[in-house]
């Protein structure tokens, strides 16, 4: 039987393909909970989960917060701009008197890579990353995973296209070894000032040419871009990068005709993908949102289970 | 070190007995359910469906109930794989049948009728078990039991069924054999 | 008082020595070395048997940050000291990046006096190029030769200005010091934390390429050919950087240059998993530039091998990895990881003990690392055959930062001798 075998979520690059596979079986449970009327489980009734976020977010931090009242779990948010760090105490010092507070779980986001790691091992809380710097957003690939899986019954062999900034992308980074695992065929499309040389070493196909890249494309998945990158040189103006990079109709249909269009959001409409798009028939974005509660239940579940 | 408690006739025996009771006790099957409760309730679930469903000719709604996320003992059990709640209708003013296999401590019971209520409202809910091998830790009782078999805690009963791959049979073995078959 | 030190296998480049010599130190001074010195036994002399060991001119470490003033929660020039001779070091360069920066004779005398009364080695402070260390205007760089800097060096950061460089360089040449390169170009590194390449991508931590520091060690190798100065460089971690020194030195530009043992022990992967305990600056690199230091240690491109030792308090590196502070505390290390060049038929432990004394010393025109009659009596007796696990609860020194924490290394000081004075460890 497939089990989480650490107290901690720091990344997909450190999962198997089986425990993988394990938290998205294990969503899909969560997922027929959630379509009841009744949509809370007392399955971790007691627990305290605290949310410790460095950075602001409102849509993680909702979708842990959602997944574990759904789960009976009380939940506690601690937003630290607005809190001590401001004061000069230190990361590790705000996270031990959280979990002092008597936190089981602590859902960590960063704009510092390696937080949730240092972290992990300093407290005895279970750990989960909620996006650390340019690292890794584990939960987020794992409910876009759910959602491929969903759709389209599978992820081995599906040709799922990655457009946009990849370099600054945790979202990007923890895709490509979630889907490289799963036996997805990646590729990674955008401008080469965000596409880190020699990525191609992680098993990914590399196009700079995005209507290349999309032909024959079971997903595409859409990356938000972030405007601060234009001012540092990255690509001249939103106006070029939406020409060559942006997703339109004529473009998506260069992908199969079954394809589906992602998007961890919040989107840029008119910089990265088009409204038509966006909105279209094929796009799966607000399933997404859906599924990542699923898929956050499962992760706080499992990792209940673990053994310290 | 097991020993067999019923063979492939007496299941079969029981399940008929078990299936009129039922028919009885509900006085014919208007807005009768039966849900088996996951792994080893549900094709006994099914086996009671089809039976009634002979006896009345007419078809039983029968579906699986996953208690995993109503259990109260998952620090102790680490991680069980979650199995699917398929129920073909809405439980809301039905009569369910819970079925299990082993009726031990209570605690399944307990968490599956969380797990119902949380689907809907049932008008009644009554429990089908095979095998009542006793060792209660709640105020639960059976209304229809296959066969009582006095157990002590050292000791393991396990339902064996065709649609598992096995041939039908209830063993009771020692526990350091269980898992071992 | 008389200390004789004999049946040891003394090494000494600066004389040519390699075999069993008897070493008589009187006072501060070694007073006489040869096979055998036949004096009448005597009860004023203590006699230090060092059968089996080596006997080797006591080590100079040209990159020391000793904090001293300002960061004494991360170390002081007492504990620096200690550590130093704990690790075989008889005298140390402080770096000049303290609070107050070490850049005016007021600065340095505090360091020169603080060391002649707490310091259980030779401290030569090494002054700031410029005002502050910001680059912008040079320091009295005579008044503070005159107070006892050995050298010059914005160590911790690059002279970003070329033409400010130029100016020291040229400058520096009326009093005849060396002018020590910090070489990382602020712009192209980019705030960067490890070494720019895949496994930065993957961890998502900002890479600086190794072309940031290529590109000054050429820049002020140019400057060194256009103004003749005497330039240093200090800490080089590439393969790129060993090849434009090599190239320099064929060509007979005025450099020399230096590395640390961890550029020639740990790749990039030993921050894996965020430890920021192997956060240096410059950054740890790849199996190649581990390769080329070495060939460049070896074929003599590579002059010195100095610490770097960078103590850190331990609540300032558990932290966000990009918020740490770089460096490793390394006096306590340095000799036996760089012993296992030795055991590895890279360099002879001769060439070593040039790398790690005599050719500093020389750099910095300082008397010492040579066993010479009538030189100071810095002495390290060292067992090549003893293993030791590190373990940085037993460091002297306050920093506890060691990224080789657990390792099995092969080869320690038993005995230091400074000026005169017996140290030994157990």
């Amino acid at each position: 039987m497939p089990v989480l075998n650490n107290k901690d979520l720091l990344g997909i690059k450190e999962l198997s393909a089986d425990e993988i596979k394990h938290i998205l079986d294990t969503a899909s449970g969560f997922k027929d909970v959630l379509k009841r009327d009744i949509k809370k489980v007392p399955t971790l009734r007691g627990r305290t989960v605290v949310n410790l976020f460095f950075e602001p977010s409102t849509r993680t931090r909702t979708s842990f917060e959602l997944a574990a009242k759904r789960l009976s779990t009380d939940v506690i948010n601690f937003s630290v701009p607005t809190s001590s760090v401001v004061k000069g105490e230190t990361l590790i010092d705000t996270a031990l008197t959280v979990q002092a507070l008597g936190a089981d779980f602590m859902i960590v986001r960063h704009s510092s890579s390696g937080v949730p790691h240092l972290l992990a091992k300093n407290l005895r809380a279970s750990v989960i990353n909620a996006g650390d710097g340019t690292n890794e957003h584990p939960t987020q690939a794992l409910l876009d995973a759910f959602t491929m899986r969903e759709k389209k019954g599978r992820i081995e062999g599906l040709e799922v296209v990655i457009v946009g900034d990849i370099a600054h992308s945790r979202v990007a980074k923890s895709n490509i070894y979630c889907l490289t695992k799963l036996g997805a065929k990646v590729r990674l499309v955008g401008p080469p000032t965000l596409i880190p040389d020699g990525i191609a070493k992680l098993g990914v196909d590399v196009y700079y040419d995005m209507d290349e890249g999309l032909r024959g494309a079971d997903v595409v998945m859409m990356l938000r871009i972030q405007m601060e990158r234009q001012g540092k040189g990255f690509f001249p103006s939103t106006e070029e990068y939406f020409g060559r990079w942006g997703l339109t109709s004529e473009r998506f249909a260069l992908a199969k005709k079954d394809a589906i269009v992602m998007h961890p959001g919040p989107m840029n409409r008119g910089i990265e993908i088009s409204s038509d798009v966006a909105d279209g028939e094929r796009s799966v974005i607000l399933e997404q949102v859906t599924n990542g509660l699923a898929v956050r239940m499962a992760v706080l579940y499992l990792l209940a289970g673990v053994k310290a | 070190m097991s020993k067999k408690l019923l063979d492939k006739q007496e299941i079969e025996r029981a399940i008929v007995r078990i299936s009129h009771e039922i028919i009885e006790r509900n006085k014919g099957v208007e807005n009768l359910c039966l849900v088996g409760i996951q792994k080893g309730g549900v094709y006994l679930a099914m086996r009671l469906a089809k039976k009634i469903g002979e006896i009345e000719k007419t078809e039983i709604p029968v579906g699986s109930l996953d208690i995993t996320f109503y259990r109260d003992d998952l620090m102790i059990r680490r991680q069980p794989v979650v199995s699917k709640t398929e129920i073909p209708c809405d439980v809301t003013g039905k009569k369910v049948v819970l079925v299990d296999d082993v009726f031990f401590t209570g605690r399944s019971i307990r968490a599956a009728m969380d797990a119902i209520m949380d689907i809907g409202r049932p008008a009644l809910i009554q429990l089908a078990v095979l095998i009542d091998r006793g060792h209660r830790e709640l105020p639960i009782r059976a209304d229809y039991v296959g066969k009582n078999i006095p157990t002590s805690l050292d000791e393991r009963v396990e339902v064996l069924l065709e649609e598992d791959g096995h041939e039908d049979s209830v063993v009771l073995m020692r526990r350091e054999d269980a898992g071992a078959k | 008082m008389k200390i004789l030190i004999k049946n040891g296998h003394v090494i000494d480049p600066s004389q040519e020595l390699d075999g069993i010599y008897e070493i008589l130190i009187e006072g501060k001074k070694i007073k006489e070395i040869a096979p055998s010195l036949k004096k009448g036994k005597s009860a004023s002399v203590k006699v230090i048997d060092a059968k089996g060991m080596y006997v080797l001119p006591g080590l100079v470490d040209m990159h020391t940050h000793l904090r001293e003033p300002g960061f004494e929660h991360k170390e002081t020039i007492k504990t620096g000291t200690h550590a130093a001779i704990k690790g075989g070091f008889t005298a140390v360069c402080a770096m000049p990046n303290t609070t107050p920066v070490n850049d005016n004779a007021g600065i340095t005398e505090y360091i020169f006096q603080k060391a002649q009364k707490e310091g259980m080695c030779t401290v030569y402070p090494i002054g700031a190029i410029t005002k502050g260390q910001k680059g912008e205007e040079l320091s009295e760089i005579g008044m503070m030769k005159d107070a006892g800097c050995v050298a010059f060096s914005d160590d911790g950061r690059p002279v970003e200005n070329p033409l400010i460089m130029r100016r020291a360089l040229e400058y520096s040449k009326a009093f005849d010091v060396p002018i020590i390169s910090h070489c990382e170009d602020l712009s192209l590194a980019e705030g960067g934390v490890m070494n720019e390449g895949l496994l930065s991508q993957t961890m998502g931590l900002k890479g600086i390429p190794k072309e940031a520091e290529e590109i000054i060690v050429y820049r002020d190798i140019a400057l060194a050919g256009l103004t003749g100065g005497r330039l240093h460089i200090a800490h080089i971690s590439t393969e790129g950087s060993v090849n434009i020194i090599r190239e320099a030195k064929a060509r007979g530009i005025k450099v020399t240059a230096e590395t640390c043992p961890h550029y020639f022990s740990l790749t990039e992967e030993a921050i894996k998993d965020y430890d920021t305990n192997a956060k240096v600056n410059p950054p740890l690199r790849t199996v190649k530039d581990i390769e080329a230091i070495k060939e460049g240690i070896k074929d003599g491109t590579i002059d010195v091998i100095a610490t770097d030792h960078a103590p850190h308090h331990k609540n300032e590196k558990l932290r966000e990895f990009d918020l740490a502070p770089s460096g490793i505390s390394g006096l306590e290390t340095a000799l036996s990881l760089s012993l296992k060049l030795v055991e590895e038929g890279v360099i002879t432990l001769s060439e070593l003990v040039k790398k790690m004394a005599l050719n500093p010393a020389g750099i910095l025109k300082i008397n010492k690392g040579t066993l010479k009659p009538g030189s100071d009596a810095d002495i390290v007796i060292i067992d090549l055959e003893k293993k030791f696990k590190v373990n940085s609860d037993l460091f002297i020194s306050k920093g506890k930062n060691t990224p080789f924490e657990g390792w099995e290394l092969k080869g320690m000081p038993v005995i230091t001798i400074c000026m005169g004075r017996v140290h030994e460890w157990q």
